[in-house]
């Protein structure tokens, strides 16, 4: 198992390898002159050729190219020209932020989506197949952005139920001491419940957010592969045997449907991971997102280069998670060590 | 028959709502097994055969009910009962053994656990030997090393160990009535034969009554005390099985007896009286065909008998000689298949598995070969690398005195020799893309290799063809899953001679198909070869089919030819051990009085 691990982060490398080529000739192909944007527009053609030069614009590609490597072989992500920080760290301090918000979106989504599925599936035609259909229809059809404001109008504005949209934390409380980075869980291990509760009021709306949109393709994966196990001769061959329903539809259906909604939850887990930068603007969010697409903006390039790669690798690590838990569902994909 | 038969099934009607009405399956059956009596139900595809045992059990889809009738199981009436007392029937008091043995267990369940579920669901047994409790009955279906079998998965078991684990799934209960739906369809003769002898030897120790389904005739006269034979959801006919065949009374069942292919009868015979008169066919639309077609005129005369060998062939070089033909294949397991996919690590093992182990035959001008063997005997390798879809490890293939052997399979598709060597494939409905109509299938081969131009050529020649296969040509606009399976069949034999190929590789063309449709496609491709000049190299596991079509057999076995030579021959006086154990595994259904 741990060689098969070892060999999947080998095999992981050459890609590694692509990305930060891609990327690194991705952002010198975008318009935009870095220089002159830091320069500012009142600056003189001397003056944005100095920064051009302080920043190490006006060497060849190549050497550009290998200067950054080597950055990046001694973990060194640069600096922000933005915010003056090290990308390192702010990914550090942002990553958290959006994996925490993803997740639990996540998990409030698949533990409605699943069991929705799931009956659905079961009772063709019934309300709940109708209740299903409306519910995927409209968390596709619903962009984030609206669902967000929706619930911030209602839940904040109207209600006055959850405190106002700002951030991970209510400004009278500060962050817990960092172990995992994740409030919630840093706050339970240092047993400040009262910033626990405020973290998570924090985090319900948005993550409410993120598990409507998420809802529909695991709601609709679950259904249709759910159908299609319940068609298969070996549950035909279950209920002649006269197992009970719910025998039937867990052991012998669910399991094997599980597999295609495993790899659609990966999919909808790393799209929201690094997608989900509307909800983070909606909700003030300091997560990994907008932190990249503010610097996209501003053609700052050692934050967008950082993030694609802090993708990539998470995606690669995704992606071997996944791969086990086929293993573990599936004898037929069960790894050899 | 004893006063209170265990089942009683009395004037059923199953009826399925569609989105075209409601659809009778069943109408009107009657059927009663006494205690320890073994009933065959035969029928066609759609004769409601499956639907009348699936009612039974109540185990209809969603969309099929009981509609009228009664079904009484020792006292208990079915159609009345709950669904909790049904439970405690299905698996306890009735079970059921499928088609299909791979996908009738669950594949990431091991089968130890399969067992016991359905041990536990009728509380057979203490929770503390009910591992004990499954491996026994592993055991009994003589499973090998059934303490190890416990922990596998069904797709590290053979077809018809997976046969074996269904029957131990559905008799570890102790139920009194067995429901067999096609029990062997899908496996090689002699292990249809071990799985058949095992079933009756369990279920007539435990003085189990069994309904055994088939469209085999054959089967259902040698394992059946009697036998109900349905048709289009009705039941025509209900004998004692030594009787039905002897003095069969029903024009369907006649019509049965007739198409299945069996000892002492050729072709023709296996054909509707009526049908035979209309034939044959052929020369009249062969006519309106090209010159490439020119045996038409000598070629009615040998359609009549199939065993004619076309004169002066042993003379020229054969069409097809293939030597010392060698496959081998990385050995693996299903699961380093995969992990191969997902480029997870390279096989550590170089071991090689001989899929074909140096094999040479030849096929003539003319000639129709059968090539003979059970699941794994490598005769579709051997095809597929004929037909250049598969690269040989080593080995001659030459085909009209041209070597193919060394065209790599890729630049095969591109050579004018494409043309002479066609395929008709064993699924008639997975061989057909789904969204092209009939006509555009056939015209496939043309439109890729062909010389027809122009839409109105094409669609003449299409047609042209089509009347040659006897499919009507108002059907050509259609889509396959608006054919019949013979229709279908038809298209597929349609399109693999629109090029007028020298050679054609019929892979199982009929295994998929009901006896009556099977007797006319047969006919069809006999016609056809004497007709067109073509040669067939006849992929089949079905002895008597190959006896009836084909002038040489080849019986395969592991990769190895283990005998060869004229079919009347090999099949009437096998010298291989092997040929014999196949020819005795084969069930024979009494020949019918003339």
């Amino acid at each position: 198992m741990l060689t098969m691990i070892g060999k999947r982060l080998m095999f992981a490398i050459p890609s590694l390898i692509g990305v930060v080529i891609v990327t690194f000739l991705l952002t010198r192909a975008l318009p935009g002159d870095p220089a002159a944007y830091f320069a500012g527009p009142a600056a003189s053609k001397e003056a944005i050729e100095q920064i051009r030069k302080k920043l190490g614009f006006d060497k060849p590609l190549i050497e550009q190219f290998l200067r950054y490597a080597n950055d990046l072989a001694h973990g060194d992500f640069g600096t922000s020209l933005t915010t003056g920080q090290p990308v390192a760290t702010e990914i550090r301090n942002r990553l958290p932020a959006s994996a925490e918000l993803t997740l639990l979106g996540l998990i409030v989504s698949i533990t409605i989506a699943i069991p929705l599925g799931v009956l659905a599936a079961t009772r063709p035609g019934s309300w709940i197949d109708h209740l299903c259909r409306v519910t995927t229809t409209a968390g596709v059809s619903l962009p984030v952005f609206f669902t967000g404001l929706v619930l911030v109008y209602v839940f904040y504005f109207r209600l006055g139920w959850s405190p106002a949209p700002l951030g991970r934390l209510d400004v009278f409380y500060s962050a817990p001491p960092t172990v995992t980075g994740l409030y919630l869980i840093d706050a339970l291990i240092a047993r400040e419940f009262e910033t626990f509760r405020s973290a998570l009021s924090q985090l319900i709306l948005p993550a409410a957010t993120l598990a409507i949109f998420s809802l529909a393709p695991i709601a609709r994966m679950t259904r249709a592969s759910m159908l299609a196990v319940l068609a298969s001769d070996f549950v035909r061959t279950a209920r002649a045997s006269g197992l009970s329903p719910s025998t039937v539809i867990v052991t012998y259906a669910f399991r094997n449907a599980m597999l295609p909604v495993i790899t659609t939850l990966s999919m909808v887990f790393s799209f929201l991971l690094g997608a989900n930068v509307l909800v983070e603007k909606v909700f003030a969010w300091p997560g990994i997102g907008s932190y990249a697409v503010e610097a996209l903006i501003s053609s700052d390039f050692a934050p967008v280069q950082g993030f694609v790669l802090t993708m990539a690798v998470m995606y690669v690590l995704l992606n071997l998670v996944i791969d086990i838990l086929y293993g573990v569902i599936d004898p037929r994909v069960r790894l050899e060590g | 028959m004893t006063a209170q038969p265990l089942l009683d099934v009395h004037d059923l009607t199953v009826e399925f709502t569609t989105r075209r009405g409601i659809v009778k399956a069943v109408q009107h059956v009657n059927i009663s097994v006494a205690k320890g009596e073994t009933l065959g139900i035969v029928g066609e595809s759609g004769s409601g055969k499956s639907v009348t045992s699936y009612a039974v059990m109540r185990i209809l889809d969603r969309a099929g009910r009981i509609a009228d009738g009664s079904v009484m199981f020792s006292g208990i009436d079915v159609k009345a009962a709950s669904e909790n007392e049904m439970r405690d029937l299905r698996g306890r008091e009735i079970s059921m053994i499928f088609q299909n043995p791979r996908a009738a267990l669950n594949p990431i369940r091991k089968v130890g656990d399969q067992i016991e579920d359905v041990l536990r669901q009728h509380v057979q047994s203490a929770a503390s030997d009910r591992g004990e409790k499954a491996i026994e009955a592993l055991e009994q279906v003589k499973i090998a090393r059934p303490r190890e079998r416990y922990h596998a998965y069904p797709f590290e078991l053979s077809g018809g160990m997976c046969q074996r684990v269904v029957i131990a799934l559905a008799l570890a209960c102790n139920p009194q009535l067995l429901i067999a739906d096609e029990p062997t369809t899908g496996l090689d003769v002699t292990t249809q034969k071990a799985v058949m002898d095992l079933i009756v030897e369990l279920t007539k120790r435990r003085h189990m009554s069994t309904i055994l389904i088939t469209h085999d005739l054959g089967l259902a006269a040698a394992y059946c005390d009697r036998v109900v034979v349905m048709e289009k959801g009705r039941v025509v006919e209900t004998a004692k099985s030594a009787n039905i065949f002897a003095r069969p009374e029903h024009a369907y069942t006649k019509k049965l007896m007739r198409a299945t292919p069996r000892l002492g009868v050729s072709l023709r015979d296996l054909l509707p009286e009526e049908e035979v008169l209309a034939s044959p066919r052929t020369p009249a639309v062969m006519a309106g065909l090209d010159p490439a077609i020119h045996h038409s005129s000598e070629g009615s005369s040998k359609a009549m008998d199939p065993r004619v060998k076309p004169a002066g062939d042993e003379t020229k070089s054969p069409l097809l000689l293939v030597e010392k033909l060698v496959k081998e294949y990385p050995r693996q397991g299903a699961g380093a298949v995969l992990s191969k996919l997902f480029s997870r690590k390279p096989p550590v093992e170089a071991e090689v598995f001989r899929a074909v182990d140096g094999i040479s035959f030849t096929v003539g001008h003319g000639e129709s070969v059968g090539l003979v063997g059970e699941s794994g005997c490598g005769k579709s390798t051997t095809s597929m690398m004929v037909m250049r879809l598969l690269d040989q490890t080593s080995g001659r293939i030459a085909f009209d005195g041209e070597e193919i052997g060394a065209i790599l399979p890729q630049a095969f598709a591109r050579l004018p020799l494409r043309k002479s060597i066609q395929m008709v494939f064993q699924d008639p409905t997975d061989s057909l893309n789904p969204r092209f109509t009939a006509a555009r299938a056939i015209a496939d081969p043309l439109l890729q290799l062909g010389d027809v131009k122009g839409r109105d050529a094409l669609r003449a020649r299409c047609e042209k063809l089509a009347g040659l296969v006897g499919l009507p040509v108002d059907l050509l606009d259609r889509f396959p899953h608006q054919l019949s399976g013979g229709q279908k069949a038809r298209v597929g034999i349609a399109r693999a001679i629109a090029l007028h190929p020298k050679l054609v590789i019929l892979d199982e063309p009929t295994a998929a198909l009901d006896v009556s449709v099977q007797a006319v496609v047969l006919n069809l491709l006999q016609d056809l070869k004497a007709s067109m000049g073509m040669s067939y190299l006849f992929v089949s596991h079905d002895l008597n089919v190959v006896r009836l079509l084909c002038d040489r057999v080849i019986v395969m076995r592991a990769g190895r030819i283990v005998e060869q030579g004229p079919s009347e021959r090999v099949l009437g006086d096998p010298q291989d051990a092997y040929t014999k154990e196949l020819l005795t595994a084969i069930p024979h259904p009494p020949l019918p009085v003339h």
